[in-house]
């Protein structure tokens, strides 16, 4: 027999039996080691359950936190009387109790016969992995580590930090260089031996017993001095959060694992009958495999990581609530703001989503309730028009908004009338595109049939309001892609900044415009200007009009549609 | 904040003095076991169907407290094998709302176990919970080091009037209460107490449009790998000390969570609702009952074209209501 199990355990020992004996059913001898602090009684039963294995021996028991040299102790151990008891043994493989075969043993024993001089362990040096935890990738070999990085963590952290500042450092014995990799390795006789009987273990053991988590280095490290042949690489399937910890195997993963073509995979929920199942007692449907993807394992579990480290962009909910700053996204996808056209062009808002295809809302901030497309009083997600609701919580409500409508790009009127509190989380925010035109909030002004003392009152306010807001899209804090126009300029052709905005949406409207919208009757506007001017009121922000703004022929011009191109 | 808990356990053993044992069968609680704690007034008709979906879902004892329910539920209750009953003829709300009675027995009996605290009409959903047992879930919560477990309160609520179609005992309440509102929802952390505080959904869209800020709180965390010296603050919204309340993340990710199902608006709500309001023990003189007595009598329907219909706890996940974390 060619293969020789290390078997470590601490809990689920039921489960532990179960996979034991499916090893030692396949004819290879094992060596389980128990922790320390598992009682005595439960460990008698559990050797005592064992016993009517001939081939299974245990260790003498070492205790085994996270972490430690516990585990490496334990495994040295294991390895001299699996070598010495098993002389057949060619390969050792180092396995957990909630490790699971995946694959008959046979094919293992079958494939490792085929490499009889093959070590397989993970093995890298320090530079060169990505996976090292809490920054301490090189230090972990230059610094002592005597607390507990689970239980003693503040004396843990002080400690290192102590060691820094007094830049301690430890010497590396007999230049051998330090190497990381999975703990689970499968290594050969002469491989494993040579490293058990070098003469200058005691030293090693001395430096790596003062190593943090030397399980995940020693056996990686020492293999580089020994081994004729490394394959570095795990033969079990291991999946690593991005704590570190494990990721767990459950029922539902039945046809993951099935498509894996590892050997053995770690760890599994001790309560995972239909796995146990499946791998343990089936032996035909383990071999009725279906076409191997490995790669769909990584998958879901890098997603899993991804999801825990950098969250969904634009989410705000119970357990991701993000600090300024650190959103990765104020919004989940882009949106347009238009100032001031809906103001200048009659027919703004149908016109803009007949061109593009988006969802264009009126003022979605006015006071007296979001004016949401279609006259709609409730959108997506059942959020209400109520201002009293939206004005709650703002940034919730556009967050949500545009949250809810995914797939569907969102478009709003903004303007001097409405409530501005949301200002600066729109300018803020990379995802909105804002196009200003400013000083057409004059317009409606302009067309209105109030006296005209409150006409400059409400033209006053507006200016006021809208030349603060401007201030904001201006600051240095603004990520938004802003474009302001003064209405002045705007009118000279209206049609070019159209055609800009709308490309930049990106529809697939390349043909240019075909319609343009319908620009309100502006003869008066300059002398209605003029007339604030009269009054006192210095309106600046629409650009300069003349008192006699081209009044007849130019009028003309402006009112015939034309296309751009 | 000590004091602020040490106060919670002094009310908690005050007011343990008002519970009388009807049925203490608290021996049968093995080492490990998941522990489901609640208090309850005259909700006999739900409780066949309570008690199954959480035995299903891998609860092993229920400990209850029976506040002076007159429609029969306690003894039904006290002939369950899995439940301990207590009862008491006291105000639930000098009893802030239940807290001390549940503080207390948490204390005594929840000691190193998993605790849910819910209501007889919240149903808990947390990831997975389809194929993998609640077990798993805190196996997995052990091995993370995490100690608490958040679940925001969804309210569920039937299409048409809440009273059009009468709930049967034993019969799953969502299957009448299927819909809920799936984006409208405020967030906002309180610095004192490190939790979210949650609002929004139907009752903040029908019952409170303008005045939002009296709309009820929705975040809870009904999971707990209870110590001794824990204690909630206000119903299960916030705990002492403070860190068991960081159920979110803050630096961009997602933590694992869960949803509490609320399947309050039946037709057995309506009546509810009226009693409560002559009973006023409830949170804020019964604000809440106020508003809904008023909407109610006049459109008891909460439903709206963009209410969503409840499938599984994967849809909850991708409208972005409950979240894997890491958990895969």
């Amino acid at each position: 027999m060619g293969v020789g199990i290390i078997m470590l355990v601490h809990t689920a020992f039921g489960r532990a039996e179960q996979v034991a004996r499916h090893w030692a059913a396949a004819g290879c001898p094992l060596v389980i080691h128990v922790d320390k602090a598992v009682p005595r009684k439960t460990y008698d039963a559990f050797v005592n359950a064992l016993s009517d294995m001939p081939d299974v021996r245990f260790a003498r028991r070492h205790r085994c936190e996270w972490g430690t040299w516990g585990l490496v102790a334990a495994t040295q151990d294991a390895a001299k009387i699996m070598l010495n008891d098993f002389a057949e043994v060619r390969h050792v493989y180092l396995a957990s109790g909630s490790c699971l075969p995946l694959r008959p043993v046979q094919e293992l024993i079958d494939y490792l016969a085929k490499r009889p001089h093959t070590d397989f362990i993970e093995s890298a040096t320090t530079a060169d992995v990505p996976w090292t935890m809490g920054g301490l990738d090189q230090e972990r070999f230059t610094l002592r580590f005597p607390f507990s990085w689970r239980n003693q963590r503040y004396l843990f952290d002080k400690y290192v930090a102590l060691q820094r500042v007094l830049r301690f450092k430890r010497k590396i014995p007999n230049g051998i260089v330090p190497h990381m990799g999975s703990q689970w390795w499968c290594l050969t006789r002469q491989t494993l031996s040579a490293i058990l009987q070098d003469p200058e273990r005691d030293t090693y053991d001395r430096y790596f017993s003062k190593v943090w988590i030397p399980d995940e280095s020693y056996f990686q490290t020492l293999v580089r001095q020994y081994s004729r042949q490394i394959e570095s690489r795990s033969l079990t399937l291991s999946k690593f959060d991005y704590q570190g910890k494990p990721h767990i195997f459950y029922d539902d993963h039945l046809q993951l694992l099935r498509r894996s073509d590892c050997f053995v995979a770690r760890k599994i929920w001790p309560f995972a009958d239909r796995l146990y199942q499946a791998f343990l007692t089936d032996q035909a449907g383990a071999m009725n495999r279906t076409e191997p993807n490995p790669g769909k394992i990584d998958r879901i579990f890098a997603k899993a990581v991804e999801r825990r480290t950098r969250g969904r962009p634009g989410l705000y909910m119970q357990s991701r609530f993000p600090v300024e700053g650190r959103e990765n996204g104020l919004t989940c996808a882009q949106y347009s703001v238009f100032e001031g056209f809906s103001d200048l062009f009659e027919n703004f808002e149908p016109w803009l989503a007949k061109m593009t295809g988006m969802r264009v809302h009126g003022h979605l901030f006015a006071p007296e309730r979001a004016v949401f497309s279609d006259g709609q009083t409730v959108m997506n997600g059942a959020l209400s028009d109520s201002a009293a609701l939206r004005d709650y919580n703002p940034r919730a409500f556009l967050a949500s908004l545009i949250w809810n409508t995914r797939g569907e790009r969102q478009c709003f009127q903004f303007g001097p009338r409405d409530k501005q509190k949301i200002e600066w989380e729109i300018a803020k925010d990379p995802n909105a595109q804002i196009s200003v035109i400013s000083g057409a909030w004059a317009v409606p002004l302009f067309k209105s049939n109030s006296n005209f003392s409150d006409i400059r009152r409400e033209a006053a306010l507006l200016q006021q309001v809208e030349s603060k807001h401007l201030e904001v899209l201006r600051s240095q804090w603004t990520k938004a892609r802003v474009r302001i126009w003064t209405m002045a300029e705007f009118i000279e052709a209206p049609m070019e900044p159209l055609q800009t905005i709308i490309d930049e949406i990106g529809q697939q409207n390349l043909r240019g415009l075909a319609e343009v919208p319908r620009m309100t009757d502006l003869s008066g506007f300059g002398q209605f200007l003029q007339n604030l001017k009269n009054q006192g009121m210095h309106p600046y922000l629409m650009g300069d009009f003349p008192v006699e703004h081209r009044l007849n022929e130019p009028q003309q011009n402006q009112r015939k549609p034309y296309l751009v191109r | 904040m000590r004091l602020r808990r040490k106060r919670a356990k002094l009310r908690a053993y005050r007011k343990h003095f008002s519970l009388t044992p009807v049925a203490n069968r608290t021996e049968r609680i093995r080492p490990g076991d998941i522990l489901l704690f609640s208090t309850l007034r005259d909700e006999h008709i739900r409780l066949p169907y309570f008690l199954r979906y959480y035995r299903d879902m891998g609860v092993s004892h229920f400990l209850i407290v029976d506040n002076d329910s007159t429609d029969g539920g306690a003894e039904y209750l006290a002939q369950q094998d899995d439940v301990s009953l207590w009862s008491t003829k006291s105000s639930y709300k000098r009893s802030r709302f239940g807290v001390d009675w549940l503080n207390w027995l948490q204390q005594k009996y929840g000691h190193d176990h998993w605790t849910l605290v819910v209501d007889a009409d919240e149903f808990f959903v947390y990831p997975f919970c389809d194929t993998r047992p609640i077990r798993a879930l805190t196996d997995w919560l052990d091995t993370s080091q995490v100690k608490s477990f958040g679940a925001m309160l969804l309210d569920m609520y039937p299409k048409g009037r809440i009273d059009a179609v009468p709930y049967q005992t034993g019969q799953n309440p969502l299957e009448i209460a299927a819909w809920f509102d799936p984006g409208n929802y405020v967030i906002e952390k309180n610095k004192f107490y490190g939790n979210v505080w949650i609002q929004g959904g139907p009752r903040a869209r029908v019952f409170f449009p303008d005045a939002p800020k009296k709309a009820p709180a929705l975040n809870k965390t009904p999971l707990v790998k209870w110590d001794r010296r824990y204690a909630y603050e206000s119903s299960t919204h916030m705990l002492l000390p403070r860190g068991l309340n960081l159920t979110y993340d803050e630096w961009g990710g997602e933590k694992a969570s869960g949803i509490l199902l609320h399947a309050k608006f039946l037709d057995t709500f309506t009546a509810k609702a009226a009693e409560e309001l002559t009973r006023r023990q409830h949170y804020s003189a019964s604000v809440e009952y106020k508003a809904y007595a008023r909407t109610v009598q006049e459109n008891p329907e909460l439903w709206c074209k963009w209410s969503e219909k409840y499938i599984n706890w994967r849809q909850l996940e991708i409208l972005g209501l409950m979240s894997k974390g890491n958990w895969a």
